[in-house]
């Protein structure tokens, strides 16, 4: 690991103002990937900002303005405490599943909510510094393209990335339609819809998300919704825990008796962001909730698919994980899987 | 640097002067060292050691108290220094910023219990307590640890008594090559805890409903120790381990476990 100089600071304001000054600084929260890039010499900061000391841990109950109802989430709160706070068990059982899909128990009890929204790609070759890879140094090609891409993007890649993001926090954070709050530069607050925070990778795959340099983010909100009591997340990886999505499914239905009011299903393992499946959701809104209907709205997202030489059995399991996140969100989010 | 001193009890004495009568002198006037480790370990796998397995087992369970060494501050170029707690007992250390726990633990004060095993948070040998909570000490910088306290497998006996859950990995061996067990060991103490405080897993049911106190299955412990990996394939006996530390009853191993 390269050198660096380590600073602790219990000031947003401070931490910004560090992290400005120098153009090689980097935030550390949690540590579970940034450390391990570090490692790998894949990120290479000479000054690392710790922001586990800034008070940004709670989670509480939103009451008032258009998010009544609602829950904010601090971005320095650790995955652990988030899954297991009370008011997100109860209203958004949904995040509470997905959180606890990911990592392991020790991961999570140090990884943070607004870290886990950072985390950088798991692509083997972005990992490998021996090989090109656009996204850790733009313009030198993408080996995983023609390479080994069993892991790799079926939606929305570009001919200069095909990795997919990581994160299950964030694939019910979109079906949940979160925000994520941000205090920028300036001082600024801005919220940041989740579906317009991660990227596609287009001509600029370095960039994961739409953070400017200087932005903190400080809380993720998640409005109120009407499918605690129908939600489901579903993730098919290669072992049964501890391993990274093949595919994985958020879903929630609102429902009004057999008829889905409207449906919300994210996609994880298949794109360079959360995989909003907006066709499935279209065809689903209205209808009667039947594992007919919805094997049509999960042939509705899946038509578009772009394999590449080795995934494309990610197109029948991405089917297949749709219609089993929705049947368990029908039968209730407490049922068995 | 100053070399590893132990003290013994005279049944630990009477363990030794029976086991390595012509070590006896040097154990204990300078404390059990490498020589005399790898001596025990030839005497245990000639079947010798079994009758003594468990008081041998209890000294290597003991902290061993060794001076920390201050690097020379020329040799650190980002120097931070860490003010920590120890298995309970105050530390003052000089790290390069870019030491790991992990490494401070091993290579600044001489406990070497925590495991290097993939140095990426992807097998678990490292797992130790802070403030409560099973971490992966080779993600941890050392420098965030100020003002923390953590609890390495070398905390865990209380004087010559073993921790439940180290009593009960050895009753149920769970481990072969034990390079992965006080990560495991580590894991499972931590998750009693977690499972009192009515935490959730990926495979909890009514997560929904008010949190309490879980009695953990052999399903619930194998999902939360995901994140030890124990490459001998002890699994069905840490998990009938952790099971008997969970519930202070005895548990027969569920040889069907992995089915």
């Amino acid at each position: 690991m390269r050198p660096f100089k380590y600073t602790s600071t219990n000031s947003t304001s401070d931490a910004t103002n560090l992290l400005v000054k120098n153009p090689n600084a980097h935030f550390l929260a949690g540590g579970t990937n940034l450390i391990d890039l570090m490692k790998e010499d894949v990120e290479r900061p000479d000054e690392l900002i710790d922001l586990t000391r800034l008070d940004l841990t709670s989670v509480s109950a939103i009451t008032t303005g258009l998010n009544n109802g609602g829950v904010t989430i601090g971005a320095v709160g650790k995955n652990t405490d988030a899954a297991n706070h009370q008011l997100i068990r109860q209203n958004f059982p949904l995040l509470t599943k997905a959180i606890l899909a990911g990592a392991s128990a020790q991961i999570r009890n140090m990884a943070t909510n607004g870290g886990n929204l950072l985390q950088r790609t798991r692509c083997s070759y972005f990992y490998d510094t021996a090989m090109p890879c656009n996204k850790r140094s733009p313009g030198t090609g993408c080996a995983a393209k023609e390479g080994i891409n069993r892991m790799h993007a079926i939606f929305g890649w570009s001919e200069d990335c095909v990795a997919v993001y990581p994160s299950d926090m964030a694939i019910a954070l979109s079906a949940l339609d979160a925000n994520v709050k941000v205090m920028q530069a300036d001082g600024k607050i801005r919220s940041i819809p989740i579906q317009d925070f991660h990227r596609l990778p287009g001509n600029h795959p370095e960039k994961d998300n739409n953070l400017n340099r200087g932005d903190l983010i400080t809380s993720i909100e998640i409005p109120k919704n009407k499918f605690a009591a129908h939600s489901a997340y579903v993730k098919v990886r290669d072992r049964n825990s501890y391993a990274f999505a093949l595919v994985s499914v958020a879903a929630g239905l609102e429902l009004d008796g057999n008829k889905i009011v409207s449906a919300h299903i994210s996609m994880g393992g298949v794109a360079h962001k959360p995989w909003r499946a907006l066709k499935s959701e279209a065809f689903l809104k209205g209808k009667a909730a039947t594992t007919a209907n919805f094997k049509a709205a999960a042939e509705a997202e899946m038509v578009d698919a772009k394999t590449l030489s080795h995934n494309k059995f990610k197109v029948d399991l991405g089917k297949n994980t749709i219609v089993s996140a929705l049947e368990i969100a029908l039968r209730g989010t407490d049922s068995k899987a | 640097m100053n070399q590893n001193k132990t003290q013994l009890t005279e049944e630990e004495i009477k363990l030794f002067g029976d086991l390595m009568p012509e070590e006896l002198a040097a154990i204990v006037h300078s404390g059990l060292n490498r020589r005399h480790f790898m001596k025990l370990v030839g005497l245990a796998s000639a079947g010798l050691l079994a009758s003594h397995l468990i008081g041998a087992e209890q000294l290597f369970a003991r902290a061993i108290d060794m001076e920390i060494e201050d690097l020379p501050e020329v040799a650190i170029e980002n120097g931070v220094t860490v003010n920590f707690k120890v298995n309970a007992s105050s530390k003052k250390v000089l790290i390069d910023s870019r030491s790991t726990l992990l490494d401070t633990l091993r290579e600044r004060l001489g406990l070497t219990g925590s495991k290097k095993g993939c140095d990426h948070g992807q097998c678990g040998a490292c797992t130790v307590i802070v403030d409560g909570n099973r971490v992966l000490s080779c993600l941890t910088l050392a420098a965030t640890c100020e003002g923390k306290s953590v609890i390495t497998i070398e905390g865990l006996a209380k004087d010559n008594e073993l921790n439940p859950m180290q009593a009960a990995f050895l009753k149920h061996d769970g481990f072969q090559c034990g390079f992965c067990t006080p990560g495991q060991i580590c894991s499972a103490v931590a998750l009693m805890k977690e499972a009192k405080d009515g935490q959730a897993s990926y495979i909890t049911q009514d997560i929904r409903a008010n949190k309490s106190s879980i009695l953990l299955s052999d399903d619930e412990i194998a999902e939360r120790m995901s994140g030890n990996i124990c490459r001998c394939g002890a699994y069905p006996n840490i998990v009938a381990a952790i099971n008997e530390a969970q519930t202070g009853k005895d548990v027969e191993q569920n040889w069907l476990f992995a089915g």
